[in-house]
């Protein structure tokens, strides 16, 4: 038996997949979350403004549409503010110097056999186990 | 301005960019992507590992795969514009330290730029400071990088 998490995260990936080969193969344009949202954010995106606003609006307002068909959704986020603001600086700054995340390094850059996001892949995952390791087994704060 | 454009006269890019984020985030809800216990059960190699992400990940690259080739043949999307070029193969300090800062925060919270947006209706306080938290973060990064440049070019 195949667990349920399993399929159902294939099934999500498919979609991720999917939304990234519209993005490119339409538009142009590389579906990746941090630049998207960072070129908003720092101006470097201004002459695409408008597309990137409209997919943002996207990701955030149709996925509440899609939580009535669960018992129940969460993202189990921890409740340390201290936590909490340490990570998100962390990934602001890190996709920011990195140029990309999960989605623009991870999905885009893997799938384009691209050094740049094998390289940055294999990092982000290098400091993310490192991270849990060190703050749940040895801090046991996580 | 903008608002009146994207509601008024929305241009097809426009609209795909949208529907785009729609499947995208929806995608990352169905695959679990936006639950930070999954994503640091995924990376806790050293504890009870969970690789469902694996599943999400390959379900993603695996289409994208076949896409790669059939744009890079084509050189234009359908709307004219040009399948941005490869980047040169360097691996540059910025890349190196921002992806493993980018896997630290990662791994703190279990959430990264994608699913913090899709999840954020639901997310509650946390993920709005985590958000907000994420932005501030971007703003400051250009400063950070030219910290590091002037570090590492001298």
């Amino acid at each position: 038996m195949i667990p349920q998490d399993w399929i159902w995260g294939a099934l999500g990936g498919l979609m991720i997949g999917g939304a990234a080969a519209i993005y490119l193969l339409v538009n142009g344009r590389i579906m990746g979350a941090s630049g998207i949202l960072g070129g908003l954010v720092d101006g470097t995106g201004r002459d695409s403004m408008v597309e990137r606003l409209a997919f943002l609006f996207g990701t955030l307002a149709v996925p509440p549409l899609l939580v009535p068909l669960y018992h129940s959704v969460d993202t189990h986020i921890t409740t340390n503010p201290g936590i909490i603001i340490a990570a998100g600086l962390l990934v602001g700054v890190g996709t920011r110097l990195a140029n990309g995340c999960t989605s623009g390094h991870g999905v885009c850059g893997i799938s384009r056999l691209a050094p740049r996001g094998l390289g940055s892949t294999a990092l982000y995952l290098l400091g993310g186990a490192v991270t849990v390791f060190v703050f749940r087994h040895v801090l046991g704060v996580i | 301005m903008a608002g009146r454009k994207f509601f008024g006269h929305a241009e097809p890019r426009e609209i795909v960019a949208f529907l785009t984020g729609g499947i995208f985030g929806s995608g990352l809800l169905v695959s679990g992507m936006i639950d930070t216990k999954k994503v640091q059960g995924w990376l806790d190699f050293f504890g009870a590992w969970d690789p469902t992400l694996a599943f999400v990940l390959g379900g993603a690259v695996l289409p994208m795969l076949f896409v790669w080739r059939i744009a890079e043949k084509r050189k234009v999307s359908v709307l004219g514009t040009p399948i941005p070029p490869r980047p040169a193969p360097k691996m540059d300090p910025a890349l190196i330290a921002g992806s493993l800062m980018f896997g630290a925060g990662w791994g703190l919270a279990g959430l990264c730029p994608g699913p913090a947006l899709a999840s954020f209706a639901i997310g509650g306080w946390g993920g709005a400071l985590f958000f907000l938290s994420m932005v501030s973060g971007m703003i400051v990064a250009p400063t950070v990088a030219g910290w590091l440049s002037s570090r590492t070019t001298s």
